[in-house]
C-alpha cells in the first residue's frame, strides 16, 4: 500500500542514479535510473553481470544501494521496516523457491500467515489463487512441491507472490529454468493474468524475445546502467546506441517470433 | 483430508524435543540415583585381579564387622587414577604397594629395606596428602625375572647376575610399564650391566604363552602371580637387591579413619595375614579358573576367622565386576548392557540438548562459528583415558565423570552436522522465505531447521555409535557397563569374557543406530521424502 503521504501520481517503482558496490569493489550498479508506472509491466533485459537482478532486489531490500534513491510508491524503501516492506511486495524467483517441506497450499498461504490472517480467510484465498493458476486446490493443495512438475511449481510460486494482494510483483527470471514448451505456456498465462490483476510487474530476463512478449516497456541494461527504456516498437525503430542496435540484430528472429506470438495470444 | 495450513509438523518437532528432554532427565535421574546411606564407604582398586581381590576383601570385612555400606569402585585405570580418586575424596581407601607409592607417586629413588620404605611413604603421604598407610598385609608383590626351568638348568641360572652373563643371546618380553619405569628395566640394566639380545613390550598374560611356546627366554613376573605355580619357571634371585620392596597395604584417607575408627581395627585383622603362598593360590583361582573375586575373598576371610559379607547384597552400585565378573550369565550381561545403554543414551540426550541449540545459535553468528566448532572438535582428540583422568579431581569417579566424558565426545559430530545442515539448507527456499518477509528467526525455525533434520540426525547417529563404543571406557572409572568384561577379559586373555562384553556392545551400537534411524524418519519433514 502506498502511504497516504505519497503523491497519488507517484510511480510504483523508481530508482534514481543508483549505485551498488559489493565487497571487493565490484560495481553491480553504476548510476542506474528507472521509473515504472502503476499497473505497468516493465521487463529488464541484459546479459549476465549487467546488474539487472541487483536492481530488482533493491525494491524489496534484498540488496541495499550504496548511493542514489530507491522509491516504492513514491517512498524511499529505507523508510519502512524491511520485514513489513517485503510482506507487501510480491516476489517470484527462478525455480520458484517453494519451501519443500510445506504443502502447496501452505506455500501459497505463506505471506497471509505471516500477516496473521485467520484460517478461513487464508483457505479461501488459497483456493481462489490455486484456481486462478489452474491448479485446483482439492487436487494440488495437499501435495508437496516435489510431487508436482517444474511448471506447476512456478505457477504455485506466482500464486504465492500475489497471495496478500501486493501492488507490486518482482519476478527474477521466473521462466528461466523451464523447458521451451512450458515456458511458452506460462508466458501466455502471465500475459492473460497481468491484464486481469492490474498490478505493477517488474520482470528480469536475459531473453529479449521474452521481453518483447511480456513487457509494456523494455529496459535494456549494460554494465550497471539502464541504456534505454522504451516500448518494443520504439526500441526497434530508434535504438539508443550501438549496443541496443546490435542486441536487436542478434536476436531479431526471437523478437519477430515474440511479436507474432503476442498478436496471437489471448488478452 | 487435512486442508489448510497444517501445524502438525511443528507440533511433532516440539513433541520430539520434549521427548528427548524427558528421556535425558529420566536417564540422568536413574544414573545419579544411588542408595543414599549416611554411612557409606567407597573402596577402590586398580584394574588387575590382585588389586580387585584385595579391595573386595577389605569391603567384605568392613561390611561384616563395621556394618557400613560399602560401595565398590573396582578396576580404576591404574595407579594414577586410584591415587587421584583417593586424594580428592572420590574413594576412601584402596590397596597400594609401598614401592609404587615411593617411586611412582612420590617420584623418589628406591630407599632400601621394606621397613625404611614403609616409614618413608607413611611420613610423606600423611604430611603431603593426609593419607594413611595401614599395616602391610604380609606379602610383597615385586617384579621378578623368570626363565623356563630347561633354560635355567642348561645355563646354570640362579640369579640375575648369572643372567647378565648370557643375556646378549636371550629374547626378553616385558610389561610396557616395566620397560619405562625407573624401578624397572632401565635401573636393572644399570645395576647388573644387563643387555638383552632383544626386548619386546608385551601384555602380562601373553608373555606366559610366548614363554611356554619357546618364543621368549625371559619375562618379568609379579611375585604373587598365580601362574608361577602352574608354569615350569625359575624365579631368579635379585642378588644385588635392586627391586624396591612392594609391600601391599591399605591406603586410607585420614578423615575416613577419624570418622570410622572401627575400620582400622578391622583392617588390622588382615594385617600380616596374607603371605605369598596365600596370594599366589588366590590369584590362581582368579586368573586361571576365572572365579569371582567375591567368592575368593569370602573363602580367604573365612580361613582367617572373619565372616565375609555376602557380597551379592552390595552389587547394586555401578561396580562389582568382582561379584559378577566370573560368571558370564545372561542376567549379569543384561545388567551391564542396561548400565551401558543408560549411560550412553543419557550422554547422547544431553549432547543433543546442548549441541543442536548451539548449532542454531552459530548459524546466526557465522563469523565465530568455525572457530568455536574447531575448538569443540579438539575435544575429540583428547585420549579418553586422559580425559577421565582430568575429570577425577573435578567429578570423582563413577557415573558422573563417565557421563561428562561421553557427552563431550558427542558434541562435535552433532554440532558440526547441525551447523552445516542449517547453513546449507535449500538456498532457494531460504531466499524465498526471506524475500517474502520472514524474520531471520522465522527463517531459522521454520525453514532452515526442518530442512536440516536429516543432516542433524546423521550427526546424532554418528555420535550415538561413537558413544556406545567409547562407553566401554566407563569401566576404567568404576561406572560399570560392558567395558567391565572386555577389560577383565583382555587382562586374563579370556576370549569368552571379552566377547561377552564386545558382542552386546556391537549389537547395542546397531540397535541404537537403527532406533535413531527410525526417529529420523519420524522427524524428517514429509515433503523431503521422495
Amino acid at each position: 500500500m502506498p502511504s497516504p503521504s505519497a503523491p497519488a501520481a507517484a510511480p510504483a517503482l523508481e530508482v534514481r542514479q543508483v549505485s551498488k558496490v559489493f565487497g571487493g569493489g565490484v560495481a553491480a550498479l553504476d548510476g542506474a535510473s528507472l521509473t515504472v508506472e502503476r499497473g505497468e509491466t516493465v521487463v529488464i533485459v541484459g546479459e549476465s553481470g549487467s546488474g539487472k537482478t541487483t536492481l530488482l532486489r533493491l525494491f524489496n531490500r534484498l540488496e541495499v544501494a550504496t548511493s542514489g534513491e530507491v522509491l516504492l510508491g513514491g517512498e524511499p524503501v529505507e523508510a519502512s521496516d524491511p520485514i513489513a516492506l517485503r510482506r507487501r511486495v510480491g516476489y517470484v524467483q527462478q525455480e520458484g523457491g517453494l519451501l519443500p517441506h510445506w504443502t502447496v497450499e501452505r506455500n501459497v498461504a505463506l505471506v497471509p500467515e505471516l500477516l496473521g490472517w485467520g484460517v478461513e480467510r487464508r483457505r479461501a484465498r488459497t483456493d481462489e489463487l490455486l484456481e486462478l493458476v489452474g491448479l485446483p486446490a482439492a487436487t494440488y493443495g495437499p501435495r508437496y512441491p516435489r510431487q508436482i512438475s517444474g511448471g506447476q511449481r512456478q505457477r504455485v510460486a506466482f500464486a504465492r507472490a500475489i497471495a496478500a494482494d501486493p501492488d507490486v510483483v518482482l519476478l527474477d527470471e521466473p521462466f528461466g529454468a523451464l523447458d521451451a514448451i512450458t515456458r511458452f505456456e506460462l508466458q501466455n498465462e502471465f500475459l492473460a493474468l497481468k491484464g486481469r490483476l492490474g498490478k505493477t510487474f517488474l520482470l528480469v530476463t536475459h531473453d529479449l524475445g521474452e521481453a518483447f512478449r511480456l513487457g509494456d516497456r523494455i529496459a535494456v541494461m549494460r554494465s550497471g546502467r539502464v541504456l534505454q527504456v522504451a516500448r518494443g516498437d520504439e526500441l526497434e525503430r530508434s535504438p539508443a546506441d550501438g549496443y541496443v542496435e546490435r542486441l536487436l540484430e542478434i536476436t531479431s528472429g526471437a523478437v519477430a517470433g515474440a511479436r507474432a506470438a503476442r498478436e496471437g495470444a489471448p488478452s | 483430508m487435512t486442508r489448510g495450513v497444517g501445524r502438525g509438523r511443528h507440533a511433532r518437532l516440539h513433541a520430539a524435543a520434549g521427548l528427548a528432554a524427558g528421556t535425558a532427565t529420566l536417564a540422568l535421574a536413574l544414573l545419579l540415583a544411588s542408595p543414599v546411606a549416611a554411612e557409606t564407604l567407597v573402596v577402590g582398586s586398580k584394574n588387575f585381579e590382585e588389586s580387585r581381590f584385595l579391595a573386595e576383601l577389605f569391603a567384605q570385612a568392613i561390611e561384616s564387622r563395621d556394618g557400613l555400606t560399602v560401595e565398590r569402585r573396582l578396576g580404576l585405570a591404574g595407579t594414577q587414577f586410584c591415587f587421584e580418586a583417593l586424594r580428592t575424596g572420590a574413594i576412601d581407601l584402596y590397596p597400594e604397594y609401598t614401592g609404587t607409592g615411593l617411586v611412582s607417586i612420590l617420584g623418589r629413588e628406591p630407599a632400601g629395606s621394606a621397613a625404611a620404605t614403609l616409614t618413608l611413604v607413611r611420613r610423606e603421604f600423611l604430611a603431603r596428602f593426609d593419607l594413611v598407610w595401614l599395616a602391610p598385609l604380609g606379602f610383597e608383590n615385586s617384579w621378578e625375572l623368570t626363565v623356563p626351568q630347561r633354560l635355567a638348568e642348561a645355563k646354570g641360572l640362579g640369579s640375575i647376575s648369572d643372567l647378565a652373563r648370557v643375556a646378549g643371546r636371550l629374547r626378553a618380553g616385558f610389561d610396557y610399564e616395566f620397560i619405562e619405569r625407573p624401578d624397572g628395566l632401565p635401573g636393572l640394566e644399570r645395576t647388573y650391566g644387563l643387555r638383552f639380545g632383544s626386548v619386546q613390550g608385551m601384555q602380562q598374560a601373553l608373555k606366559y604363552q610366548a614363554l611356554a611356546g619357546g618364543r621368549l627366554d625371559v619375562i618379568d613376573a609379579y611375585t604373587t602371580d598365580g601362574r608361577l605355580l602352574v608354569h615350569d619357571l625359575v624365579v631368579l634371585d635379585d642378588d644385588r637387591g635392586f627391586f624396591p620392596p612392594y609391600e601391599a597395604a591399605p591406603l586410607v584417607r585420614a578423615g575416613t579413619l577419624e570418622r570410622h575408627p572401627g575400620i582400622a581395627v578391622t583392617l588390622a585383622l588382615v594385617a600380616g595375614a596374607l603371605d605369598g603362598d596365600v596370594m599366589r593360590a588366590a590369584n590362581l583361582r582368579l586368573q586361571e579358573h576365572g572365579e569371582p573375586e567375591a567368592a575368593v575373598a569370602r573363602d580367604v576371610l573365612r580361613s582367617l576367622g572373619i565372616d565375609g559379607s555376602d557380597g551379592e547384597d552390595t552389587l547394586a552400585t555401578a561396580s562389582g565386576a568382582g561379584a559378577r565378573g566370573g560368571g558370564l550369565d545372561a542376567a549379569a550381561i543384561l545388567e551391564l548392557t542396561g548400565e551401558h545403554l543408560a549411560l550412553s543414551l543419557g550422554a547422547l540426550a544431553v549432547g543433543i540438548a546442548v549441541a543442536v541449540p548451539l548449532g542454531l545459535l552459530l548459524e546466526r553468528r557465522r563469523g565465530s562459528a568455525e572457530a568455536i566448532i574447531r575448538l569443540i572438535g579438539t575435544s575429540q582428540t583428547i585420549p579418553s583415558l586422559a580425559l577421565l583422568g582430568f575429570l577425577i579431581p573435578l567429578l570423582g569417579v563413577g557415573v558422573l565423570p563417565s557421563l561428562v566424558a561421553l557427552w563431550l565426545y558427542s558434541l562435535f559430530p552433532i554440532l558440526r552436522a547441525t551447523f552445516s545442515g542449517v547453513r546449507d539448507a535449500d538456498p532457494g527456499a531460504v531466499e524465498a522465505a526471506t524475500a517474502l518477509g520472514m524474520t531471520d528467526g522465522q527463517v531459522l525455525r521454520r525453514v532452515r531447521l526442518p530442512l536440516a533434520v536429516p543432516a542433524i540426525m546423521a550427526g546424532v547417529r554418528t555420535a550415538g555409535v561413537i558413544i556406545i563404543g567409547t562407553a566401554t571406557l566407563a569401566a576404567f572409572i568404576g561406572a560399570g557397563g560392558l567395558g567391565e568384561p572386555i577389560i577383565a577379559g583382555v587382562q586374563l586373555l579370556d576370549t569368552r569374557r571379552i566377547l561377552s562384553g564386545a558382542i552386546p556392545a556391537a549389537l547395542l551400537a546397531i540397535a541404537v543406530d537403527a532406533g535413531l534411524g527410525a526417529l529420523e524418519r519420524a522427524l524428517a519433514p514429509r515433503g523431503l521424502r521422495p
